[in-house]
């Protein structure tokens, strides 16, 4: 009984990563139908800019604002200077464009900090483990549970409680009567865009004590967010969150029964959830 | 017009003229080239005529190549059975994920399509105790066809065997493109509403001609593990997938012509590149970038527009 609950304690740890990560790729999907693989290079580049600032302050918290900070920029830059650039309806010109991005984002990580693996150690607070109920839990999993919980709620606010959100949900559902409503769409997008990549640098540096830094993670981390968007359903807050709960609990329980299997089980509630929901728990029919 | 046939009788001498001309490097590269023509043709089938924009078509081409890897380094080193093997297991590869990726269609089928063939590339790389992981399968001899005298360790001989199955490829495809069923994809892909208002099972469709693309790639996974004499999980990677792709937009979809023109210009450039820097992924990277910047209209876009431009 209690493995399930230490593993449940890591399962939810996992989906705070999930959803911090698949959060921008989610929104900006709905939203623009822009299949931005180059978000995972925000994650990716946001964990090492996040572990090159710890190395040189020692401050943990300075290492998660300058990796958003420069993550926000960096998704600001992609979408001013190249996804501007296309019309709605050039989808796939736009998806390969970010690959292009992608792939000189993680050749220029391994020309920088080489093939070896980082484990670069979380804030001095969330160090070591508690006692709670006669279990041991790490402390650090649990700070990522709150810190996830937390985003969570502030984006649920945001989305659906302000006018902001109102017209990101406007325009997800109709860009162009949007716009015609004088809605500066161009603005919001960007806005989003920006928004998205910073929270995945947060959550490049947040995932990086527990996922180690690698070359080929960003590979993983689209994959990842490419999954959890599928499961969860394309372009709702809900989607996202039910999408990276059940993506990190499924995760998480076949590596501890099946750790053979490892990443080959990610896949079995894809083909489950395409067969009998192909728009995903959450998603509507288009 | 006759531009297109003035290019192919080009294109076709100099194929066959080529290895008279070259090293064994430069026949290597052109031997690749083919072969991801091959597998470029085969997605514009999709992606160019059906409207599917699959991002997953190195499931079909890694498992080909994986099936013959086994048969011949565990089983029987019979080109022919080892090729009956390769091509049936991408053909029901490709019926088992069309099922599944059918499901949707445009962007959310690009995505569906590419976490698909992550699982064959997680199989690949996790799955030891078969496919060793990250090391490969090494040790694969050139083929040996049985009835022909002579062997395929050249450079030049084996390049004669990939285009002779190129050729096959582009027949078989251009047959198909120009039949009542590709007629009707190309249909489907305009307005699938009114294919189907019309009384075209599209479903049908689209699903045939998602098996036949991943047969096809099938067959370009077994001509490059053959040319490689390896096979890792590299050949079930996100790049098999995401190259011809970009060699069909560069070269123009809908075309077949397009995506070997494409092939040929991306297969040597990053080869090249590949001599000069250990970098070449960020060169291949900017590539990327670039065309979709500026050539997303495709070569034979850009070239048909010149011809039809008056004066």
């Amino acid at each position: 009984m209690e493995h399930w609950i230490i593993q449940s304690a890591n399962a939810l740890s996992f989906a705070s990563i999930l959803f911090l990560l698949a959060a921008g790729f989610s929104i900006t999907f709905g939203m623009m139908r822009v299949l931005n693989m180059a978000h995972a290079s925000f994650f990716f580049l946001g964990a090492y800019i996040g572990m090159e600032t710890l190395k040189r302050s020692h401050n943990f918290l300075l290492a998660l604002v300058v990796a958003s900070l420069f993550m926000g920029l960096a998704g600001l830059a992609t979408y001013r200077f190249f996804l501007r650039r296309f019309s709605r309806e050039e989808e796939f010109p736009q998806a390969l464009l970010t690959i292009g991005v992608l792939l000189v984002a993680s050749e220029v990580v391994r020309w920088t900090w080489g093939g070896r693996v980082y484990l670069p150690s979380g804030p001095t607070f969330a160090t070591g483990s508690i006692a709670l109920g006669g279990l041991i839990f790490p402390k650090y999993r649990l700070f990522l549970i709150a810190v996830g919980a937390a985003v969570s709620v502030v984006l649920w606010v945001l989305l659906t409680k302000t006018r902001l959100g109102a017209l990101v949900r406007a325009t997800a559902d109709d860009a162009e009567m949007s716009q015609g409503l004088g809605v500066n769409t161009r603005y919001l997008f960007m806005g989003v865009f920006g928004l998205g990549a910073m929270l995945a640098g947060f959550g490049g540096v947040l995932a990086a004590p527990v996922l180690g830094l690698y070359s080929g993670l960003d590979w993983e981390a689209l994959l990842l967010a490419v999954v959890v968007v599928i499961v969860g359903g394309v372009g709702s807050f809900y989607g996202l969150l039910v999408g990276s709960l059940a993506v990190a609990f499924v995760d998480t329980f076949t590596r501890w029964f099946m750790p053979e299997l490892a990443w080959f089980t990610i896949f079995l509630p894809v083909a489950l959830i395409l067969a009998f929901r192909p728009h995903g728990l959450m998603g509507k029919p288009q | 017009m006759r531009t297109r046939i003035g290019l192919l009788v080009v294109l076709g001498l100099g194929l066959i003229l080529a290895p008279s001309f070259l090293g064994p490097w430069q026949t290597g590269i052109l031997t690749r080239a083919l072969i991801f023509a091959i597998l470029a043709m085969s997605l514009d089938l999709l992606m160019g005529y059906a409207g599917l924009p699959s991002l997953g078509q190195s499931a079909y081409f890694g498992t080909s190549a994986y099936v013959v890897g086994l048969m011949t380094t565990r089983a029987t080193a019979s080109f022919w059975l080892n090729f009956g093997a390769g091509l049936t297991s991408a053909a029901l590869l490709a019926a088992l994920f069309g099922l599944l990726a059918l499901r949707a269609r445009a962007v959310t089928f690009l995505m569906i399509t590419l976490a698909l063939a992550q699982v064959v590339w997680a199989l690949a790389s996790s799955g030891r105790a078969v496919t060793r992981g990250a090391d490969g399968l090494p040790g694969i001899g050139r083929p040996d066809l049985g009835f022909l005298p002579w062997s395929f360790d050249s450079a030049a001989s084996f390049y004669y065997l990939v285009l002779a199955f190129f050729i096959i490829t582009a027949v078989v495809l251009h047959r198909i493109v120009r039949s009542p069923f590709g007629l009707a994809l190309t249909g489907i892909r305009d307005n699938e509403v009114r294919m189907r208002a019309l009384g075209y099972n599209t479903w049908l469709h689209l699903y045939i001609a998602f098996i036949i693309a991943g047969t096809f790639a099938g067959l370009a996974g077994i001509m490059d593990v053959y040319f490689n004499s390896i096979v890792t999980p590299a050949s079930a990677g996100v790049m098999v997938s995401a190259d011809p792709m970009l060699m069909i937009i560069l070269g123009g979809p809908a075309s077949l012509l397009g995506p070997v023109l494409g092939a040929f210009l991306i297969v040597p450039l990053s080869e090249v590149v590949s001599v000069f820097t250990e970098h070449w992924l960020i060169v291949m990277g900017l590539i990327y970038i670039l065309v979709m910047l500026f050539a997303r209209q495709g070569l034979l876009g850009v070239l048909r527009r010149k011809a039809e431009a008056p004066g």
